[in-house]
C-alpha cells in the first residue's frame, strides 16, 4: 500500500512536471489524483482492506502523500498563474516617445523674456510705448536736435518730418518720466528701426532700455546694476568693462564690454582679436534731459542703459548671422 | 580718423607702444578701431652695401652683385641701370613681402642665384622714382631694417571719435588726450613767417554781412607761388590720414586740416573779382558750380562766400570752379573760419554734400584757433610752393565767442560718481586736458576749458572728464537702495504672454516678422477699394519697395514666412505672431497701434515618421486653436459666435468662419483664398486664423469662478439623428442647451456622417447628453423620459428622423 502510494507519488510528480505552466492541464493532474474519481483518493477507498494494525501507519503515509502532492500542484499552479501574467514579450525602450505636438517661443522673445526677468527681480518695472514715434520723443527731448550731428548716429526712417520709427526704445525714457514721478524704476524691451541692412544690420531689431531714477543714484549703482545684469545673464566669472563713450541723452556715457563668451578673452574672430564684445550702451542721464521733463536736476539723478537683444541672443547661442532671426525658417526656430 | 603715431610723434612724446596707447585711447574715450602697420613689411628689408657688380653670364641687361647685407655677402641678382659699387642700398630679403605684393624668395635668374631683391623707392611704396634702385644716405648702418634705419616704423590707428569731440579730429587734438593719457606735454609746431610782400589790406578785405553764421574770418595772402607736388613726407602723412595728394598748395591746407583741426580753402587769389571775400547768406535758387564739377541749387539758408561779383564758394563745405588752384595760381588767398556748425550742418544736409572740412565744421572747431592755422599754411606754403607772404592778416571777429567758466562741487561730482577725490586731485586731471582751474573755496573749482572744448559748458561735463581721464575702472561697484513698491503689471501684457504660452503649447513656433511689408502684400489680399488697411503708413525713406510700408495686417508677413519655409521644403508649419499692426489715424499725428494675432497652419496633422500620418491639417484645426486662445479670455462655446459672414477676401469663403464675441467681429479662419495663395505663391493649401487682440481685450471676461465638483453620479443617453445636410450642427446643441433642462449638465457632438445610404442631402448626427442631479442618484426611469422629451423636441424642430 505504501509502496502503491509512492509510486502514485512519482507519478503525479511526472505528470505534474508534463503539465509545465498550462494551468489547464495542471487542473487535470489535480482531478486525475486528487478528484473523486483519482488515482490517490482510490487508494484511500482501498484502506479498508488492509488489516487493522497496519491501517493507521497506512492511512499515515497516504496522508503525507496527498498533503505533498497538493502542496507541488499549489506550488506548480502558483508558478504557472505567475508566468500567465508576464508579458508575452520584450519591452523595447528604445522605442520613440509619442510626444503631443509643441511649438517654440522666438529665440528674441525667449531673451528677451530672460533679460527682463533678471530686471524685474531688481525691482525695475516693464513698460512699453509706441514704435511709430514723434521726433520729439525720439530726438529732441532726448537732447538730440534737429541739426546735431549726434542724428549721425542712426540711420532714421521717416514717416514725415515729426514722425519717425523709433531708432531706439529710448523715448520709453521721456514718456515715462513725464507721466511720474521719482523714484524710477524700469525697463522697456520692444522693436527698434533703423535704416541700415547688411550682414551685421536688421533694418528692424530689439533693444532692452533701462532706466532708474532717484536721490543720489551714482555713477557707481549703473556699474552695480549692469555687472549683477552681466553675471547673471552670461555667468558670474564673465569679465566686463566700463568704456567711456559718447549718447545725447547720457553724460557721463559708457559703453559695456564683457569679455567674449567665444575665446574667453584671447582674442578670436567673433571679438575682432580684442578679447572684447560690446554688448550695450549706458550712462548717467544727462540734466538736459531732466529739464525736458520737468524734472529738477539738482534733486534728483539717474542712469539710463539699453542693449540690442538680438547681439545677446546670439553670443548666447552662438548664432553667427543676424538675419536668421527674420527669415523664421522653423528648422531655426526650432532650436530653441 | 586714422592717426599715424609717426606724425603724432611731432607733438607729443609717447611712452608706450602703439598697442598700449590704442587700448588707453580707448579706455578714455577715443575708441581705437584697429591698429595698422603699413610699413611693417621692411622689417624684411636691410640696409646693405653694393661691393662688386659683375655682367651677368646669360643676360644682357642684367647684372650680378655682391651685396654686404651686414654680415655676409650675398649674391643678388639687379636689372637696374644705376648700381654700382659702393651705394648704400635697400635689400629686400627672401621671404620679404613687398606692397605689391610680390613675395620674395632666392631664385635663380637666368641660371644665376638671387638671395634677394635691391628695390627701387617706388617699389617699397617710399616715393615715386621707378627709374633705379633707390640710393640711401651713405652713413646708415649696414644690416639694420630699413624701419629701424629710416624711422618708419609707423602705425595708423583708426580712431573713432564720438559726435561730441570735434576737438579731436585732428593730430594736435588726439595729441592733447595722448598727451594727458601719458602725462606728457603737448607740443604745438613751431610757426616763423616771413612777411616779406606788401600788406594784404592793401589789397583784399572781408566783410561779414551774416556774423551769425560766419563768427569769424581770417586770411593771409601769398604771392609767387610755384604750384607743383608736394614733397614725400607731406604726401606719406596726407596718404596715412586717407587723403589724396593734388599739388604743393593745396595739399598743405589739407595738411594744416589734419594737423590742427582747422579747415583751410584756397582761393586763387586773381580769380577774385574786385579782390575782396564777401560772407553772405545765398538767395534762394541761386546755382552755384563746387568744385566736385557739380552745379548746386542753393537755399536762402545757404552761407557762401562771394568775391565782389558773386559766389565762390560754400561756405565750409566746398569751394568753386572758378577759382580753384590751378597749374597757373601764383596768388594764394588762404582762408580761415570758424562757421556756425549747425548752419553748416543744415546746409550740409540739405545740399547732400558731405567733406571733410563740413564734417569739421558741423562739429564745432576752436574759434581761437583759426589764427594760428592760417598762419601755419602760410608757413607751409612759401616753405614748399615759394612765393611772398603778404604782411599782416585779416582777422574779422565782430563778436569774439566767451568761453564759459564752470562751477565744480568737488563733493556733488564726488556723489555723483561714486568717487573719492580731493579738489587737488580734480584739478590736477583737469589741467591735463589744459584746462584753466582755479580754486573759489576748498570746495569749489572755477574751470575754464581750452577755447577748442565747446562740448563742455557745464559741471556734468567736468565729472565726465574727471571720470573719463581717471578711469571708469577706478569707480568702484555700488548697489542703489530704492523704495520697496512697484505699480501692477500691465495685464495687456501678461495676457500676451500667455497667449504665446498657449499657442507654443498646442504647437505653433513663434514668428517674429518686419513690421514694413511691401504695399503690393496688402493689395494681394484682395482688400477691397476703400480698406483702412490699405491707407497704411508709409516710410518717407524704405530701403526697398519689400519695406515701404507700415503693416496694418500680419497676414502679409506670414504668408511670406510660410512660402519662405515651404520653399526650403519645410511643408508642416504652425507659425503664429502675436504684434502690431498701424493704422492711421485721422487727426493725429502717431498712428493707431494694435496688437493682432494671427496664426498659419498648414502640412500634416501629426508629422510624425512612426506615429504620425499623412493627413492634412483642415478647418477644425485652425478652429481648434482659436478656442484654445479664446478660452484665455474666458471666452467659452457659449460666448462665441462662427459664422459663414462676413469674411474677408483673403478668406476661402467655401472654408471658413468669421469670429464673433458678443456680436462683435473679432477675426476669421479658415482656408487661404485660393487667390490669395496664388498671389503669395504657396505651393501648399494653408490655413490661417487671424484675431484682433485689441478687441478681444476689451471683451475678454473675469474667470467664472469655481464650480463645486458633483457629489452623485450622472447618466449619459446619445441622441442619433438625420438631418439636413445644411443644418450647422451646432443648432441642435445651442436648441437642446436653449431648453434649459436642470437635469441636463452637458451636451456634445459626438458623432457626425455622412454617406449615401442616408439619402441626398442628409447627414447622421449624433449627440451626447450628460444628465445629472445635484442632489440624488438618478433613476433609468426619469432620465429615459426626460431624454425622450428632449428628442421629440429636436426631432420637431429641426425636421429630423431618428437614426
Amino acid at each position: 500500500m505504501e509502496e502503491d502510494a509512492r509510486t502514485l507519488f512519482r507519478e503525479a510528480e511526472g505528470a505534474i512536471a508534463a503539465a509545465g505552466a498550462d494551468l489547464k492541464a495542471l487542473d487535470a493532474v489535480r482531478v486525475g489524483f486528487l478528484g473523486r474519481k483519482g488515482k490517490l483518493t482510490a487508494l484511500f477507498k482501498r484502506l479498508g482492506t488492509v488489516p487493522a494494525e497496519a491501517r493507521p501507519e497506512a492511512g499515515r503515509v497516504l496522508n503525507e502523500v496527498k498533503a505533498a502532492l497538493e502542496e507541488r500542484l499549489a506550488e506548480a499552479i502558483r508558478k504557472a498563474k505567475e508566468q500567465a501574467k508576464r508579458p508575452k514579450s520584450v519591452l523595447d525602450v528604445t522605442v520613440p516617445g509619442r510626444r503631443p505636438l509643441s511649438g517654440r517661443l522666438h529665440p528674441i522673445t525667449q531673451t528677451a523674456m530672460d533679460i527682463a526677468a533678471i530686471f524685474n527681480r531688481l525691482g525695475f518695472e516693464t513698460v512699453e510705448g509706441p514704435e511709430v514715434e514723434l521726433d520729439y520723443y525720439n530726438f529732441e527731448a532726448l537732447n538730440i536736435p534737429k541739426d546735431h550731428p549726434a542724428r549721425d548716429m542712426q540711420d532714421t526712417f521717416y514717416v514725415s518730418d515729426e514722425v519717425v520709427l523709433r531708432t531706439h526704445t529710448s523715448p520709453l525714457q521721456i514718456r515715462t518720466m513725464e507721466k511720474k514721478r521719482p523714484p524710477i524704476k524700469i525697463i522697456a524691451p520692444g522693436k527698434a528701426y533703423r535704416c541700415d541692412s547688411d550682414v551685421t544690420h536688421t533694418p528692424m531689431f530689439h533693444q532692452v532700455e533701462g532706466l532708474m531714477v532717484g536721490r543720489d543714484i551714482s555713477f557707481g549703482d549703473l556699474k552695480g546694476v549692469l555687472t549683477v545684469f552681466v553675471h547673471q545673464m552670461f555667468g558670474p566669472h564673465v569679465g566686463l568693462r566700463f568704456r567711456p563713450s559718447f549718447f545725447p541723452f547720457t553724460e557721463p556715457s559708457a559703453e559695456v564690454d564683457i569679455q567674449c563668451v567665444m575665446c574667453r578673452g584671447a582674442g578670436c574672430r567673433v571679438c575682432s582679436q580684442t578679447g572684447w564684445l560690446e554688448i550695450l550702451g549706458s550712462g548717467m542721464v544727462d540734466p538736459e534731459v531732466f529739464k525736458m521733463v520737468g524734472y529738477d536736476p539738482d534733486e534728483v539723478t539717474g542712469f539710463a542703459f539699453g542693449m540690442g537683444i538680438e547681439r545677446i541672443a546670439m553670443l548666447r547661442y552662438g548664432i553667427n548671422d543676424l538675419r536668421l532671426f527674420f527669415e523664421n525658417d522653423v528648422r531655426f526656430l526650432r532650436q530653441f | 580718423m586714422r592717426v599715424s603715431t609717426q606724425w603724432l610723434k611731432d607733438y607729443v612724446d609717447l611712452t608706450v607702444d602703439a598697442d598700449t596707447l590704442a587700448d588707453r585711447l580707448t579706455m578714455a574715450g577715443l575708441e581705437v578701431e584697429s591698429v595698422e602697420r603699413p610699413h611693417a613689411f621692411l622689417t624684411q628689408v636691410v640696409v646693405a652695401r653694393v661691393d662688386a657688380v659683375r655682367p651677368h653670364p646669360n643676360a644682357d641687361k642684367l647684372r650680378l652683385c655682391d651685396v654686404h647685407d651686414g654680415t655676409r655677402i650675398r649674391q643678388v641678382v639687379c636689372g637696374a641701370p644705376n648700381v654700382a659699387p659702393g651705394q648704400v642700398v635697400a635689400l629686400a630679403l627672401p621671404g620679404a613681402v613687398l606692397p605689391n605684393g610680390q613675395k620674395l624668395s632666392e631664385a635663380k635668374i637666368r641660371g644665376q642665384l638671387s638671395e634677394g631683391m635691391l628695390c627701387s623707392q617706388r617699389e617699397l611704396f617710399l616715393g615715386e622714382d621707378a627709374s633705379g634702385i633707390w640710393v640711401l644716405d651713405p652713413h646708415l648702418p649696414l644690416g639694420k631694417t630699413l624701419l629701424e634705419a629710416m624711422d618708419l616704423d609707423d602705425a595708423v590707428l583708426d580712431v573713432s571719435i564720438t559726435p561730441n569731440r570735434g576737438d579731436c579730429l585732428s593730430m594736435v587734438g588726439v595729441a592733447r588726450e595722448v598727451a594727458a593719457i601719458c602725462g606728457t606735454q603737448l607740443r604745438y609746431p613751431e610757426i616763423t613767417l616771413a612777411e616779406d610782400g606788401p600788406s594784404i589790406h592793401d589789397t583784399a578785405s572781408v566783410t561779414i554781412q551774416d556774423p551769425v553764421g560766419c563768427p569769424r574770418y581770417a586770411a593771409r595772402l601769398i604771392r609767387g607761388v610755384r604750384i607743383g607736388p608736394s614733397p614725400q613726407w607731406m604726401k606719406r602723412r596726407l596718404e596715412a590720414a586717407g587723403i589724396r595728394s593734388i599739388n604743393n598748395v593745396v595739399d598743405v591746407t589739407n595738411y594744416v586740416m589734419m594737423e590742427l583741426g582747422q579747415p583751410l580753402h584756397a582761393f586763387d587769389y586773381e580769380r577774385l573779382r574786385e579782390g575782396r571775400i564777401v560772407v553772405r547768406r545765398a538767395r534762394s535758387g541761386e546755382r552755384f558750380s563746387t568744385l566736385d564739377g557739380v552745379e548746386r541749387t542753393l537755399f536762402d539758408d545757404t552761407l557762401l562766400i562771394c568775391d565782389g561779383v558773386g559766389p565762390v564758394a560754400i561756405a565750409g563745405i566746398m569751394g568753386g570752379l572758378d577759382s580753384e588752384i590751378t597749374d597757373q595760381t601764383t596768388q594764394v588767398l588762404i582762408e580761415s573760419a570758424y562757421f556756425q556748425p549747425e548752419g553748416i550742418r543744415r546746409s550740409s544736409r540739405k545740399l547732400g554734400l558731405r567733406t571733410e572740412s563740413s564734417y569739421r565744421f558741423e562739429r564745432g572747431i576752436d574759434p581761437e584757433g583759426v589764427i594760428r592755422a592760417v598762419d601755419r599754411a602760410a608757413q607751409l606754403m612759401v616753405q614748399l610752393a615759394g612765393g611772398v607772404l603778404a604782411k599782416g592778416v585779416i582777422d574779422e571777429y565782430p563778436a569774439p565767442i566767451a568761453r564759459p567758466t564752470i562751477e565744480l562741487r568737488v563733493a556733488k561730482v564726488n556723489r555723483f560718481l561714486g568717487l573719492d577725490l580731493d579738489a587737488g586731485d580734480m584739478a590736477r586731471v583737469l589741467e591735463s586736458i589744459e584746462m584753466q582751474v582755479e580754486s573759489k573755496d576748498p570746495e569749489t573749482l572755477l574751470v575754464t576749458p581750452p577755447s577748442c572744448r565747446s562740448d563742455v559748458t557745464r559741471e556734468v561735463d567736468l565729472a565726465e572728464e574727471v571720470a573719463r581721464l581717471v578711469g571708469y575702472d577706478r569707480v568702484p561697484v555700488t548697489h542703489a537702495t530704492a523704495p520697496l513698491y512697484a505699480d501692477p503689471p500691465d495685464p495687456h501684457a501678461t495676457l500676451r504672454q500667455k497667449l504665446k504660452e498657449t499657442l507654443t503649447a498646442i504647437g505653433f513656433d513663434e514668428v517674429l516678422t518686419y513690421s514694413f511689408i511691401p504695399e503690393k502684400a496688402l493689395q494681394d489680399l484682395g482688400l477691397p477699394e476703400g480698406d483702412p488697411r490699405l491707407q497704411p503708413v508709409r516710410l518717407l525713406n524704405p530701403l526697398s519697395e519689400e519695406q515701404a510700408v507700415m503693416r496694418t495686417s500680419l497676414l502679409p508677413g506670414l504668408l511670406l514666412t510660410a512660402r519662405h519655409n515651404f520653399d526650403r521644403a519645410n511643408t508642416d508649419l504652425r507659425l503664429f505672431e502675436l504684434s502690431k499692426v498701424f493704422l492711421p489715424r485721422e487727426g493725429e499725428a502717431l498712428p493707431q497701434e494694435d496688437h493682432h494675432l494671427v496664426g498659419i497652419l498648414a502640412g500634416r496633422r501629426v508629422p510624425h515618421p512612426l506615429y504620425g500620418s499623412e493627413e492634412t491639417v483642415d478647418y477644425a484645426d485652425a478652429k481648434g486653436a482659436v478656442e484654445a486662445v479664446l478660452e484665455r479670455f474666458h471666452l467659452g462655446p457659449d460666448a462665441v459666435r462662427f459664422s459663414r459672414e462676413p469674411l474677408p477676401p483673403y478668406c476661402d469663403p467655401s472654408m471658413g468662419a468669421a469670429i464673433h464675441v458678443a456680436d462683435t467681429l473679432v477675426g476669421s479662419v479658415g482656408r487661404v483664398h485660393p487667390d490669395v495663395q496664388e498671389a503669395f505663391d504657396l505651393k501648399r493649401d494653408t490655413y490661417y486664423l487671424e484675431l484682433d487682440f485689441e478687441t478681444l481685450y476689451r471683451l475678454k471676461r473675469p474667470h467664472p469662478g469655481f464650480s463645486p465638483l458633483p457629489k452623485f453620479p450622472s447618466v449619459t443617453r446619445d441622441m442619433a439623428l438625420i438631418v439636413a445636410d445644411d443644418l450647422p450642427v451646432a443648432a441642435p446643441l445651442d436648441y437642446i442647451r436653449s431648453l434649459r433642462e436642470p437635469l441636463v449638465e452637458q451636451v456634445d457632438l459626438f458623432d457626425l456622417y455622412r454617406g449615401k445610404q442616408l439619402g441626398e442631402g442628409r447627414k447622421s448626427v449624433g449627440y451626447r447628453i450628460v444628465y445629472r442631479a445635484p442632489d440624488r442618484n438618478l433613476t433609468d426611469e426619469e432620465v429615459n423620459a426626460l431624454h425622450e422629451r428632449i428628442t421629440e423636441k429636436v426631432l420637431a424642430a429641426f425636421d429630423a428622423q431618428l437614426r
